[in-house]
């Protein structure tokens, strides 16, 4: 394939990927809502799962977005050093979410700060956001897709914590937010907590932590721990399903570090909503495509 | 159970008995109406071209498309709701403006917005979030839109509707508010999870 060739493919590819993202959840995301809602009893937090799970049929049935907010659109790309197209990739990206948003159809989302006027599009200043890792001595590419609603942004926030104030800190930060805006933003959440030794590195961490699948744990045994006590935690605070009361309030907590600064403990957070549109595609050097979010996936 | 079915135009009979809890589905107009549709009508007093005596407004910024074959028509793609909270500021005097009677959104909605809905008899309601395929079957047809050059999601589509929902009342004619009352509970229980995780975060050497 030449590369002219090579790049309408990718784009194609991408944009067929994107929309597919917004339709469509991913496995391990399915498989939890389906243990969550079983273990509800309440006839509120019943009917809420329903029609979760109606939506995801109908959606799948008439091929239309899951939720109608589709959101900022991010990729994380994780390039081999010699993946053929390196040097287009991102307008590559820029090309296939306007693609996506005639073919889905997406909503447009993207309003030029200043100018206050959506694009239209969803291309805008720095839009589709993308966040880049190389991989040495590799010629495939990996991206993941995430499709956030603005309503699960909102709860998000980072702070830079004393020393003094310590992990407990960190656990009250997380709880004051989740507390406040959690009921909002969608629940059952899955939540993304960053911690490192700046407010930057810690709220992109956070965001980081959503594209775990669900049931992986922190690299360290002592991070791995606090995941699950603030998962239980959060969970005995029984959000539920909406904001309706019910016996879980989230999909998970997951926790990314970076190490800090002895004078700093910076905290970040981020949340998904039940809707957890993120994928992760990888396509070869050839083009080839397979998407490991979503099991036997074909676009 | 049968199913509580309320119809617009809305009048104070049709909803003050109703009670936080309750659910309920809406036949006939709903029009959508979020943050730049308050903005512009009570922000920069613009006169709402939408008449919404004894109506529904729907927090939401559709997915809509050109029908197929009738390029002058519209059809709803997806519709589900937004968070309410974002009106909080301006949704008591929306409801005494303009005579709606029926708000649906996502998530809880204020005080102030729960004294609106007691003085001037409203209801604030909740559309399961997220479930926009779900809203949207239930969409029959979009009758017009205005303020379009506000962008698709800000615009005001005004939706003719067939047994909406589920609604779920959050607040009802009496201003009891369902999610004031399950954030209370929630802040209650925070505080002893909170102390039993930091006995065990002592991570200092």
């Amino acid at each position: 394939m030449d590369k002219a060739q090579a790049r309408i493919t990718f784009i194609d590819t991408i944009a067929r990927f994107t929309a597919y993202t917004s339709k469509h959840l991913p496995d391990d995301v399915r498989t939890k809502l389906k243990e969550l809602g079983d273990q509800e009893d309440s006839e509120m937090a019943k009917i809420i799962y329903t029609a979760m799970f109606d939506d995801l049929t109908m959606a799948d049935a008439l091929s239309r977005p899951v939720c109608q907010d589709t959101g900022i659109i991010q990729y994380f790309v994780q390039v081999g050093t010699h993946f053929p197209l390196i040097d287009e990739i991102e307008d590559c990206l820029r090309e296939a979410v306007k693609k996506a948003t005639a073919l889905a159809p997406l909503r447009p989302n993207a309003v030029e700060v200043f100018d206050e006027k959506n694009t239209g599009n969803n291309v805008g200043v720095r839009i589709p956001w993308i966040e880049w890792e190389l991989m040495p001595n590799r010629d495939d590419v990996q991206i993941y897709c995430y499709l956030a609603g603005g309503g699960s942004s909102l709860p998000g926030a980072a702070k830079v914590l004393m020393p003094l104030e310590g992990y407990e800190g960190v656990v009250k930060f997380v709880f004051d937010q989740i507390s406040s805006y959690g009921v909002n933003a969608c629940p059952p959440l899955l939540v993304g907590i960053g911690i490192a030794g700046s407010v930057e590195v810690a709220a992109k961490l956070s965001k980081k932590a959503l594209l775990r699948p669900l049931g992986s744990h922190n690299s360290n045994p002592r991070g791995a721990e606090l995941e699950a006590r603030i998962e239980k935690g959060l969970n005995e605070l029984h959000i539920g399903p909406g904001g309706f009361s019910g016996k879980n309030s989230v999909m998970g907590v997951h926790i990314e570090q970076a190490a800090r600064h002895p004078a700093t403990i910076a905290v970040g957070l981020s949340t998904g909503c039940w809707a957890h549109r993120r994928s992760l595609i990888r396509i070869d050097a050839s083009m080839r495509y397979e998407i490991i979010s979503h099991r036997g996936a074909t676009i | 159970m049968s199913k509580t079915v309320v119809q617009t135009p809305i009048s104070d009979t049709d909803i003050e008995n109703l009670s936080i809890g309750d659910i309920i589905y809406l036949n006939g107009y709903l029009v959508t109406a979020r943050d730049e549709v308050h903005h512009r009508f009570l922000k920069q007093n613009r006169e709402l071209p939408v008449d919404l005596v004894g109506g529904a407004i729907f927090h939401a910024g559709p997915i809509v498309r050109k029908s197929e074959g009738t390029p002058s028509r519209y059809e709803v793609v997806s519709i589900g709701p937004t968070t309410s909270m974002r009106m909080e500021a301006y949704e008591k005097e929306f409801i005494r403006r303009t005579g709606i009677k029926l708000i649906v959104g996502k998530g809880g909605m204020g005080s102030q917005t729960a004294e609106g809905c007691r003085i001037y008899k409203a209801i604030h309601t909740v559309f399961p979030g997220g479930c926009a395929v779900l809203a949207a079957t239930c969409v029959e047809e979009v009758e017009s839109v205005e303020w379009l050059d506000l962008g698709m999601p800000e615009a005001m589509w005004v939706l003719r509707v067939k047994e909406f929902g589920p609604l779920i009342v959050s607040i009802d004619t009496k201003g009891n508010n369902l999610f004031e009352k399950n954030r209370l509970a929630i802040e209650a229980r925070k505080d002893v999870v909170v102390e039993e995780i930091c006995r065990h975060v002592n991570y200092f050497g």
